[in-house]
């Protein structure tokens, strides 16, 4: 696998000349200090070409070096292993069988696509590697941890699942769309993957209860190339808003409905919308679009946020996705179970996990229980994880939700009105 | 009323976007018999090159679209240069063996040109800026004024196409070259030169299409073997090297698609033309205007 990298390429030279010195002077090569002082290999899984795939990379990267500079985990380094899964199931197992058997990780973190952490996720379990899911979002990946616990308990999802995104979207509507636009009526409009479809159903469940009734429900391939029939049946509609579950795309639907002048807004998860660089990719069609994510630049839900976005910023260039703030977590939470444990064994590090207890980027951090609904999954609501909403506003991310971290008020696009 | 006319005007502009894309291929089969596979390669080279110019170098849309176009022509000329020329100069290669050689040849380079603009650019989707701003309301049908530019552009350029084909010596050349190369020769044109020009002529059209592609739904180095085939279907429905036959599929399948899109679900737009081309296939395998 070529795109398959190591950060740290001094190592084996350095191990070279310290067996060498050893030899010379006569020592075993490996003694049991040298050991205790092995750098702590960890693995990183993501599409390395998606905009929501290197966004995982950067914050592992980031996390990596942080830590290593802070003295590490309990005086030994990280070494970061990164494997580009192409957006492919077949290629993130291969990637995790790779990770485990041949460079002996310690622990997996990624990736994106909820199809591919899915079918990493039983190798997580044959092979008792702890995996920190921190893309993907379906809830089926709890589902397996909670129904077989015993073989799945090696699994964590270290960021909110489809249903808790769907409830932060419908707050979200309720306070800017309903309160201060006075919008009634949505289509709710998803790409078709593992992700959106209790994404969906919790979309059906509480827009109406924000006070939003869906006209429509819409969900498209991933592969769609033209979006003008999708937008002219939701015209038909007279829907105020198209509530969005779109991370697979994002450039194609948003340029086209800022183009086709679309007589709604386009909210609700949009992920691409989250990283800076989409504003480039879609030629600034983005403006006006809201979208949930779970921090931005500028939100201080911690005093993590900001120093963490500001030194992403600086580094890559463009603003952290939705995941890089959860893989930058993942890699501090991974940090908090090992000094706990004491160990890198799987079983020490999965009783440590379940016990984090973690201030984040994006909130207190902590795992359901094995028995909840969402078994080690990350607990969702006031106290913990909660979300934000962001807008495009000429051209830069405003935070518009929640009020006690907004840095601007919610906007139209000029082509949209109010309702009266 | 309204779904009939948005049917109406969305598939002429898809079509007349199909027929500007397939209409090189099918010149560049007629005279010199090349079906050439890296066409899709082609057109997203274009359409990421004028994105690239436009949104990292600061160039105007319209400049940016112009180096696109160019670049078009380039990689029709590095196509015929590097992968189709040395085919068809080669003693190695049994003369009846060519077209397969150039057939896998080309195959082959649409997937280089696709790994490499993955490599440089990401297999992330780019779009090019609207060339025309605006919305026009035709007949109640709320569209995008840079999507009837593209309409309009398309069959200026076709056209354009047709009257120095038919008006003009170097037209005349290229056209009698696709019906008996041998008496071209005999005349005292030179083959070798026909070729060139047809070839930086079809680099134009697949340069124009490109961008006028990546202005209406963007393109990705993932569009490549999709552009492709759709060429493929148009020029095999309409018949191999048959110009007025890839005119009339192009606005075949582009009704076909969108009928199915809007009456159906957008999921399946492809189906229907790939059944009807298998239908073609068996029933006419010389396609509507087919010659060969």
């Amino acid at each position: 696998m070529k795109e398959y990298r190591k950060s740290g390429r001094g190592l084996a030279l350095g191990a070279g000349l310290a067996l060498a010195l050893g030899a010379a002077v006569g020592f075993s090569p490996i003694s049991a200090h040298a050991a205790a002082k092995a750098p702590i290999k960890i693995g990183v899984i993501a599409p390395f070409s998606a905009i929501d795939g290197i966004s995982i990379v950067n914050a592992a990267e980031m996390a990596t070096d942080d830590i290593n500079a802070h003295g590490g985990i309990d005086g030994r380094k990280i070494e970061l292993l990164k494997y580009d899964d192409h957006a492919s199931a077949a290629d993130g197992v291969r990637a995790f069988q790779r990770a485990v058997k041949q460079d002996h990780v310690v622990a997996v973190v990624g990736t994106f696509i909820s199809e591919v952490a899915l079918a990493v996720e039983p190798w997580a379990a044959r092979l008792h590697e702890p995996f920190l899911i921190t893309g993907a979002a379906s809830d089926q990946i709890t589902n397996l941890v909670r129904e077989h616990y015993a073989q799945y308990k090696y699994v964590f999802h270290a960021n909110l699942n489809s249903t808790f995104l769907g409830d932060v979207v419908c707050a979200q509507s309720h306070a800017i769309l309903v309160k201060d636009f006075h919008y009634k009526t949505a289509v709710v409009m998803s790409e078709n993957a593992a992700w959106t479809k209790p994404l969906d159903d919790e979309y059906l469940k509480c827009l109406p209860k924000a006070g939003l009734k869906v006209v429509d429900h819409i969900r498209f391939s991933p592969n769609t190339t033209d979006f003008t029939p999708i937008f002219n049946k939701i015209e038909d509609t007279h829907a105020n808003v198209i509530i969005t579950g779109i991370a697979h795309v994002g450039v194609k639907p948003t340029i086209q409905w800022h183009d086709q002048q679309v007589p709604a807004l386009l909210a609700g998860w949009s992920s691409q919308a989250g990283a800076s660089t989409f504003w480039k990719d879609t030629n600034g069609a983005t403006e006006g679009v809201i979208t949930g994510n779970l921090g931005a630049p500028g939100a201080a839900l911690t005093p993590k946020s900001n120093p963490f976005s500001s030194a992403y910023v600086k580094r890559y260039k463009t603003t952290p996705a939705y995941n890089s703030y959860t893989t930058f977590d993942a890699f501090y939470i991974l940090k908090d179970a090992i000094e706990r444990a004491h160990s890198t064994k799987a079983n020490a590090l999965v009783s440590a996990l379940e016990k984090t207890n973690y201030v984040g980027t994006i909130g207190r951090e902590q795992f359901y229980g094995r028995t909840a609904k969402y078994a080690h999954g990350f607990k969702f609501g006031k106290g913990y994880v909660t979300g934000v909403a962001i807008q495009w506003q000429d051209g830069q991310q405003k935070i518009i939700w929640p009020t006690h971290a907004a840095t601007a008020k919610p906007i139209l696009p000029k082509w949209l009105k109010p309702k009266k | 009323m309204t779904l009939v006319m948005q049917i109406l005007v969305d598939g002429f502009v898809i079509s007349s976007l199909y027929a500007l894309g397939a209409i090189g291929f099918t010149i560049i089969f007629g005279v010199s018999g090349v079906l050439n596979l890296a066409h899709g390669g082609i057109l997203v080279v274009a359409a990421m090159v004028a994105w690239y110019m436009g949104a990292n170098l600061g160039l105007g849309v319209y400049p940016a679209c112009l180096v696109g176009i160019l670049a078009g022509i380039v990689m029709a000329y590095l196509t015929y240069y590097l992968v189709v020329s040395p085919i068809e100069r080669s003693r190695r290669i049994p003369a009846e063996e060519k077209e397969i050689f150039i057939l896998t040849a080309t195959l082959l380079w649409g997937i280089m040109i696709q790994e490499m603009l993955a490599y440089i650019f990401s297999s992330n989707p780019i779009s090019v800026p609207r060339l025309v701003p605006g919305i026009t309301n035709v007949f109640g049908v709320h569209t995008p004024t840079n999507e009837l530019a593209i309409g309009v552009v398309s069959w200026l350029v076709i056209l354009g196409l047709w009257f120095f084909v038919n008006k003009t010596r170097f037209g005349k050349a290229i056209l009698a070259a696709s019906i008996n190369p041998r008496g071209v020769s005999l005349l005292g044109f030179e083959l070798s030169s026909i070729h060139r020009l047809v070839w930086g002529l079809y680099g134009l059209l697949a340069g124009l299409a490109g961008v006028l592609l990546a202005t209406f739904i963007g393109a990705s180095p993932t569009n490549v073997g999709d552009l492709t085939a759709s060429a493929f279907i148009i020029v095999i429905l309409g018949g191999l090297g048959s110009v007025p036959g890839s005119l009339l599929a192009a606005y075949i399948i582009g009704f076909i698609e969108t009928l199915t899109a809007y009456l159906s679900d957008p999921s399946y737009r492809t189906l229907p033309a790939l059944f009807m081309l298998i239908i073609v296939i068996y029933l006419r395998p010389q396609g509507l205007f087919g010659r060969r």
